[in-house]
């Protein structure tokens, strides 16, 4: 409908369309922007690098494990870059990753909004975020942290390396979520298109804002309990020292209050963007789209009432367990709607395989593979077998990369049309695809296997008759890390190269598809008005 | 920028003063802003909230410690500065209404009041202090006091520290707040029809208030 409007500046032909790109010039009108496209943009480079950062690390990691005793680094090094690994790609990439950067760019547009409800708070967000990063870097640089992620007492307490340091950039980090999420949820509720009802919005939004809930929910516990570690090492407060009467399964406690409903921010922005895809890509409505909406809401609910199901073997009571173990199960029911819906949505679609759409369906095979193994770790007696094994890790890496992250590449290639206005090389798109799906399930699968076997997680050195598979493990590595500079150089030739993108490119229904790509820079030349579902591609048929 | 795009650009109209380009009306930005001070209001409560399960399962399992360390508080300044801060609701209280009347001079007078309470507040606070860092009694590894007859008390005042030193920033920051918007306030931003910054201000401050209402009760009256 905005088509509609003439622009009678822009007869001139050859001239460059007008967007927010190039409104105005030079690093400044970037660093000074309000403008909730740009900060996406800013945000979306900067987690993109810690992904590259993260992602060194990770390889290091599987480099080391490549033979049993030492490979390349010293114990203590092993330590320090899992850690970084680990707290790299959890606080600084993948809780940023699909929120900050992708839904700060496309959460207005879709909402028919000409910004955020607060601009210069995201702006602010952005820089938090980018102050957490320097002190996370500095933690680095400065020893490094040797604790696993979790930072979990006495050890982090007590330890030497830079835990103090990294446990502030966590701390930090949390502000710029919270300033994202308090954004989202205002600007859904007061910014919303006229005609655009809560079930006419996309399911992007819906997953967006249940990702907001549990971010201004969880974070601040996160940001006490980190404090709290500072504290006990500056001061020995005593709260968390068992010799001082305190008591360490309290930061246990504390700490996945948070960190399990964190464990959500991550998934619920994946599945957000699948919710997307899916019916684009399958030319068809969205099967059960109040099931899917809704699921989300209660999925942000459930995940309060089950971090105790990480602490099964910390000495919690059996009662405890059991009521964990229970409410644990209770997640699979909204996540298993929602895959049902989703495949439901494909039945009898007609299905394109484009790029966004391969991760889309590797999302349901990995996401149900990841889902589903979480079963096995929720049941108390398997758990006992399967605790701090490479069961885990396996498990949680189906989610968090094989889901998440697959989601929000499968997002980064659907939206870089809108974003950058250009259409990035499709054939070498599919490739970067099928690479990192091999990669992924090459590198992923036998952790199952060892974990079973029981190798713990974690380790330098392991036994000798664990070597075939974490060598099979290691060479997958390569290939995932292969795929993802492939679909790298798919997405970032485009950026040099023409062909332009048109303004809607896969026959979306959703708002931003009506802005111009890229679009200008309050986003829509007139406010949109909505006289549709996000998902109706054949309106004629419909009444 | 050519008069052409000028006319194409829809923000280019006059506003009513105070309106962000983004909002189509005031009452739009107001309720924005409201529900993003709720929300931030509620992440303060969670903040408070790790503290305070803490403090509770802590004076759980060292009941008499705490006990016996809550007696070297002065019950009659913390009384006071209950009743300080709870003055200073009230001014903010009066201070919005104005703000809604649009009577600016009453506005600006009650916003400089609850500055002097604000104030007030913290220098109570310091009396506190200077005299428990005198008498040694400091949290974790830094408490000194001499004549204990219960051991580890120490831990209490880690939390008293923790707790009431999170407050005071708290109260810092609320001041700081406070003096933007009296300098605003002051300047003539404000009117009968603008005065969102007044309202979120306000909600902020009754909220370090209402901490405060529970601190005082878990640290000075255990018994």
């Amino acid at each position: 409908m905005a088509d509609a409007i003439t622009v009678p500046s822009a007869a001139g032909g050859t001239a460059e369309r007008r967007s927010y790109l190039n409104e105005s010039r030079g690093l400044w009108s970037w660093l000074y922007t309000v403008d909730h496209k740009r900060i996406g943009v800013m945000y979306l480079w900067a987690v993109l690098s810690m992904f590259f950062l993260g992602g060194v690390f990770a390889l290091l990691v599987r480099l080391e494990l490549l033979t049993p005793k030492r490979t390349i680094m010293s114990a203590e090094q092993y330590n320090r870059a899992f850690t970084l690994h680990g707290a790299i790609m959890i606080f600084l990439f993948i809780i940023p990753s699909i929120p900050a950067a992708l839904g700060n760019f496309v959460l207005p547009l879709m909402l028919g909004a000409k910004d955020v409800a607060f601009p210069r708070l995201n702006l602010a967000s952005w820089y938090v975020y980018v102050l957490g990063s320097v002190f996370a870097v500095t933690a680095m640089i400065t020893g490094g942290v040797d604790t696993g992620w979790t930072f979990y007492t006495p050890y982090s307490t007590t330890s030497a390396s830079s835990v103090t340091t990294m446990t502030l950039a966590a701390f930090i980090l949390g502000f710029s979520s919270i300033f994202t999420g308090v954004n989202f949820i205002a600007t859904t509720h007061k910014l919303r298109a006229p005609g655009l009802t809560w079930y006419r919005m996309p399911l992007f939004v819906w997953g967006m804002y249940a990702t907001s809930i549990i971010q201004i929910l969880a974070t601040p516990v996160l940001g006490i309990t980190l404090l709290l570690i500072v504290m006990e090492r500056v001061f020995s407060v005593g709260i968390f020292d068992a010799r001082l009467g305190g008591d360490p399964v309290l930061f246990q406690h504390f700490f996945w209050f948070y960190s399990h409903p964190a464990v959500y921010i991550m998934i619920l922005p994946g599945m957000a963007i699948i919710s997307e895809i899916i019916p684009v890509f399958s030319r068809k409505t969205i099967f059960g789209y109040k099931a899917i909406a809704w699921s989300s809401v209660a999925i942000a609910f459930i995940s309060f009432l089950v971090w105790g199901h990480h602490m099964f073997v910390s000495g919690q009571s059996r009662l405890a367990g059991a009521i964990f173990s229970f409410l644990t199960f209770l997640v699979a029911i909204p996540s298993a709607i929602k895959v049902f819906n989703w495949l439901t949505t494909m039945y009898k679609g007609s299905i394109e395989f484009k790029a966004p759409m391969m991760y889309a369906v590797m999302f349901l095979m990995l996401f149900g593979i990841g889902g589903l193994t979480g079963l096995f770790l929720g049941a108390l007696a398997t758990d006992v077998h399967l605790h701090d094994t490479y069961f885990v890790v396996a498990h949680f890496h189906y989610v968090m990369m094989g889901s998440t992250t697959i989601a929000f590449l499968g997002g980064l290639h659907y939206w870089w049309p809108k974003i950058f206005g250009r259409m990035y090389n499709e054939k070498l798109a599919t490739v970067g695809a099928a690479l990192v799906f091999v990669g992924f399930n090459a590198t992923f699968l036998p952790q199952f296997v060892l974990g079973f076997r029981g190798m713990p997680r974690r380790y330098y050195n392991y036994l000798d008759q664990f070597q075939p598979l974490h060598a099979f493990s290691t060479f997958g590595s390569w290939i995932l890390g292969l795929g993802l500079a492939v679909a790298a150089l798919a997405l970032v030739t485009s950026l040099r190269k023409k062909p332009d993108a048109p303004a809607n490119p896969w026959g979306g229904r959703t708002l931003e598809w009506e802005a111009s790509s890229p679009p200008i820079t309050h986003n829509f030349e007139i406010t949109p008005v909505v006289t549709h579902g996000p998902y109706d591609f054949y309106p004629e048929r419909e009444h | 920028m050519t008069p052409s795009t000028n006319t194409l650009d829809p923000h280019a109209h006059p506003h009513p003063t105070g309106l962000q380009h983004h909002f189509a009306d005031m009452e739009q930005q107001a309720d924005a802003s409201k529900i993003g001070m709720w929300l931030f209001l509620v992440t303060e409560v969670l903040l408070f909230g790790g503290l305070f399960v803490g403090f509770a399962l802590m004076q759980g399992r060292h009941h008499e410690a705490f006990l016996a360390a809550h007696h070297h508080l002065d019950r009659s300044l913390g009384i006071l500065n209950t009743v300080v801060l709870l003055t200073s609701s009230w001014t903010m209280v009066m201070a919005v209404h104005s703000a809604q009347q649009g009577e600016r001079k009453r506005l600006i007078v009650y916003l400089a009041l609850t500055l002097v309470f604000a104030c007030a507040f913290l220098g109570v606070k310091y009396l506190e202090y200077s005299h428990k860092f005198h008498e040694g009694l400091l949290p974790g590894k830094y408490y000194s006091h001499r004549g204990d007859t219960v051991p580890g008390q120490f831990m209490f005042f880690s939390f008293y520290f923790m707790m009431t030193g999170l407050h005071g920033l708290h109260i810092v920051a609320g001041m700081a707040a406070i003096s933007w918007v009296l300098r605003r306030a002051m300047r003539g931003d404000f009117s009968g029809a603008y005065y969102t910054p007044v309202e979120i201000v306000g909600l902020y401050w009754h909220l370090v208030d209402m901490i405060w209402i529970y601190l005082f009760p878990l640290l000075y009256l255990i018994g």
